[in-house]
C-alpha cells in the first residue's frame, strides 16, 4: 500500500530528518520526496510505501500528527488513491 | 508522483472547505423477518441488522483515517416496516420502532430509516397501523426516522393519506412539544420516493433492492462555493463549467469511498447520491452559493435560475465520476440545516412560497421548515398536496418535512441541535384549505404517466 505524507507550515531546520525518523523506525519506505512553497506555505510531500510497516495505519497517522503538533506544522498521511481518484481519469 | 498542487488542492478542500462524505448508508432487507409472532419478528429484525451492520461504523472510521476524509454519518435503512410488521397481529408498531432504535444505539449509527409505509394508491392493514404509530414512535425513540409515500406519477395522489398525514404531523408535534416538536424533523412525506436514498430522514430500503447494499451520499457546498468565488464576474457558461469540474472531483471521492466500504463490508455497492447537502456550519451552505452567483440574498428574483444551473451542473459533473448514480441526486434546500437559508429567512428574502417554487427544479422539497404551532392539520395537508402535485406532474421526487413548533410563532426560533440545526418559524397562509382537504379520494395519475 502506498500513501502520501504531507507536511505543511512554516519552514524550519530538521523537518525532513524528524519525519523520516518516524517513518524509518516503523519500516515505512520513502519512495519519492519533493518540497516547494505553495500558497505561501512550506510544503513537503513524500510518497511512501507501507507494505513493510510495523504499526497500523491509524498509529502512524497519530504519531505524525503528534510530531506535527510539537513542530507547529500540519503533518498528514493519506492513502494515495484519494488523490488519484480525484485528479486522474 | 502525483502533482503537488493537486495534492494540496484535495487537502485544502477537506481542511478549509468542509468537504466530506456525508453518509455511508447500509440498506438491509428485512423481508425474511416477517413473523406472525411479533416478538419473534422483532428479534429477527434486531439480529439481522446487528449481523450485517456490525462493522459498519468501524469500517467507516477506518476509511476516514486512511484516506484522510471525514465520513460524517454511518446509517442504516431497512425495508418499510409496514410490510414486515403486517404479518403480526400487533395493533400498533411502536415496539418495532423501539427495536430499530435499540439496534441503532448498539451499533453506534446515528439514524435508522425505514419506519415507513408506501400508500400512494391506498392502505393495507399494516400501513394504517404503522402510520398511526408514527407520533408515539418518534416521541419514544431517538434515532428512528419515518417516511410515508403518498403519491407517485404512476398512481396519482392519495388525498386520504395526504389528509391523514396532516393530522399525524400535528400529533407528532404535540407529543414532542418539550423538544421544539423535534419528532416532525424525523418524518418525511414523499411523492415519488426513491428506493435507494442514503439521506435521512427519508431513507428506506426499497423492495427491489438486494439483501444488503452500500449507498453513499456526498457533500460539498463549501467546495463548490470556493470554486465559484474564484470566478468573480464570469459568465454563466464559465460558472457551469467550473461547477461541473468541481462536482466531478468530489463525486470521484464518493465513488472511491463507496467501493472501498462495499469491499470491506463484503456487501454490494449500490449508488452514489450526487446531492449537495448543506450543514449549519458556516461555509457549507447551498444558499451562499446562489448568493455568490450575484444575488443579494437567497430568495431574491433569480434564485430559481441560479439553483437550476447549480443543480444541473452538479449532476453533469457527477454522473461521469460514478459508475452508479442514484438516490435523490439534487441540491438540498433544508432551511434549518443551511446557515445561509436561515439568514435569508430572517432577513425576509426567503419565504415558503419561494422555497416551494425552488422545489420544482431541485430535490427534495419543503425540507426542515418550522411553522407556527397553531397551523391547522388541513393547512399542513394542503401544503403536502401542493408539493406532491409538483412531484407527480414533473416526474420527480418531492417531499415535505415540516415542523409545526408547539407553542411557538413567527419571530421565534426552533432549536433541534446537531445536524438538524435550528429554524426560524416561517409564516404560512392564513387562508383555509379545509374543504379542499376534506374531499378525500385520489387525484388521478396525470396523462404524462401513460408512457407505454
Amino acid at each position: 500500500m502506498k500513501a502520501i505524507v504531507t507536511v505543511i507550515g512554516k519552514d524550519r531546520i530538521g523537518i525532513i530528518a524528524q519525519v523520516s525518523d518516524i517513518l524509518a523506525k516503523n519500516m515505512v519506505n520513502i519512495l519519492d520526496i519533493s518540497q516547494t512553497i505553495l500558497q505561501e506555505n512550506f510544503t513537503m510531500i513524500m510518497l511512501v510505501d507501507l507494505s513493510k510497516m510495523k504499526i497500523s495505519f491509524s498509529e502512524l497517522s497519530k504519531k505524525l500528527d503528534e510530531k506535527g503538533k510539537t513542530l507547529g506544522l500540519q503533518i498528514k498521511v493519506q492513502r494515495d488513491e484519494i488523490f488519484k481518484a480525484m485528479h486522474q481519469v | 508522483m502525483i502533482n503537488p498542487r493537486e495534492i494540496i488542492e484535495t487537502i485544502h478542500m477537506i481542511e478549509s472547505e468542509n468537504f466530506d462524505i456525508r453518509t455511508i448508508t447500509m440498506g438491509i432487507s428485512l423481508k425474511d423477518c416477517a413473523d406472525p409472532d411479533s416478538k419473534s419478528a422483532r428479534r429477527k429484525i434486531y439480529d439481522k441488522i446487528s449481523f450485517y451492520a456490525e462493522n459498519l461504523v468501524k469500517v467507516g472510521e477506518d476509511i476516514s483515517i486512511e484516506y484522510g476524509i471525514p465520513i460524517i454519518n454511518k446509517r442504516i435503512s431497512v425495508t418499510p416496516i409496514s410490510i414486515i410488521a403486517e404479518s403480526s397481529d400487533d395493533e400498533d408498531y411502536v415496539a418495532y420502532a423501539q427495536t430499530l432504535d435499540k439496534a441503532a444505539h448498539s451499533l453506534g449509527v446515528n439514524f435508522i430509516g425505514g419506519f415507513s409505509a408506501l400508500v400512494q394508491k391506498g392502505y393495507t392493514k399494516g400501513d394504517i397501523r404503522l402510520i398511526a404509530s408514527i407520533p408515539e414512535s418518534l416521541a419514544l425513540t431517538e434515532r428512528v426516522c419515518a417516511s410515508v409515500n403518498i403519491a407517485t406519477t404512476k398512481a396519482g395522489i392519495n388525498m386520504d393519506a395526504v389528509e391523514h398525514m396532516g393530522r399525524i404531523i400535528k400529533e407528532t408535534s404535540q407529543l414532542t412539544k418539550d423538544r421544539d416538536s423535534i419528532g416532525c424533523a424525523k418524518l418525511v412525506v414523499f411523492a415519488n420516493a426513491v428506493e435507494d436514498n442514503p439521506f435521512m430522514a427519508g431513507a428506506f430500503h426499497g423492495l427491489g433492492e438486494p439483501e444488503c447494499v452500500i449507498n453513499v451520499g456526498i457533500s460539498g457546498p463549501g467546495v463548490i462555493m470556493a470554486a465559484i468565488e474564484k470566478e468573480k464576474g464570469a459568465d454563466f457558461d464559465t460558472l457551469a463549467e467550473t461547477i461541473k469540474k468541481t462536482a466531478f472531483k468530489i463525486t470521484r471521492l464518493g465513488q472511491l469511498v463507496a467501493v472501498e466500504a462495499s469491499q470491506r463490508l463484503n456487501v454490494p455497492f449500490g449508488i452514489v447520491d450526487l446531492s449537495l447537502a448543506p450543514t449549519p456550519t458556516i461555509g457549507d451552505s447551498v444558499a451562499r452559493i446562489l448568493e455568490e452567483m450575484g444575488l443579494e440574498s437567497c430568495g431574491a428574483p433569480g434564485t430559481i435560475a441560479a439553483l437550476a444551473l447549480l443543480n444541473d451542473a452538479v449532476k453533469k459533473g457527477g454522473i461521469m465520476a460514478s459508475s452508479h448514480v442514484g438516490g435523490l441526486s439534487g441540491s438540498f434546500i433544508p432551511v434549518s440545516e443551511d446557515e445561509g437559508m436561515m439568514e435569508a429567512v430572517k432577513k425576509g428574502s426567503l419565504t415558503i412560497d419561494k422555497l416551494e417554487a425552488m422545489t420544482c427544479i431541485c430535490s427534495v422539497g419543503l425540507d426542515m421548515i418550522a411553522i407556527p404551532g397553531d397551523t391547522t392539520a388541513e393547512t399542513i395537508s394542503a401544503i403536502i398536496s401542493d408539493e406532491a402535485a409538483i412531484g407527480v406532474m414533473n416526474n420527480k421526487t418531492t417531499a415535505v418535512r415540516i415542523i409545526p413548533v408547539c407553542g411557538k410563532d413567527v419571530g421565534e426560533t426552533a432549536e433541534f441541535g446537531g445536524l438538524l440545526g435550528k429554524a426560524p418559524i416561517m409564516p404560512v397562509s392564513k387562508f383555509s384549505s379545509s374543504e379542499f382537504i376534506r374531499r378525500g379520494g385520489r387525484i388521478p395519475a396525470p396523462i404524462n404517466s401513460l408512457r407505454n
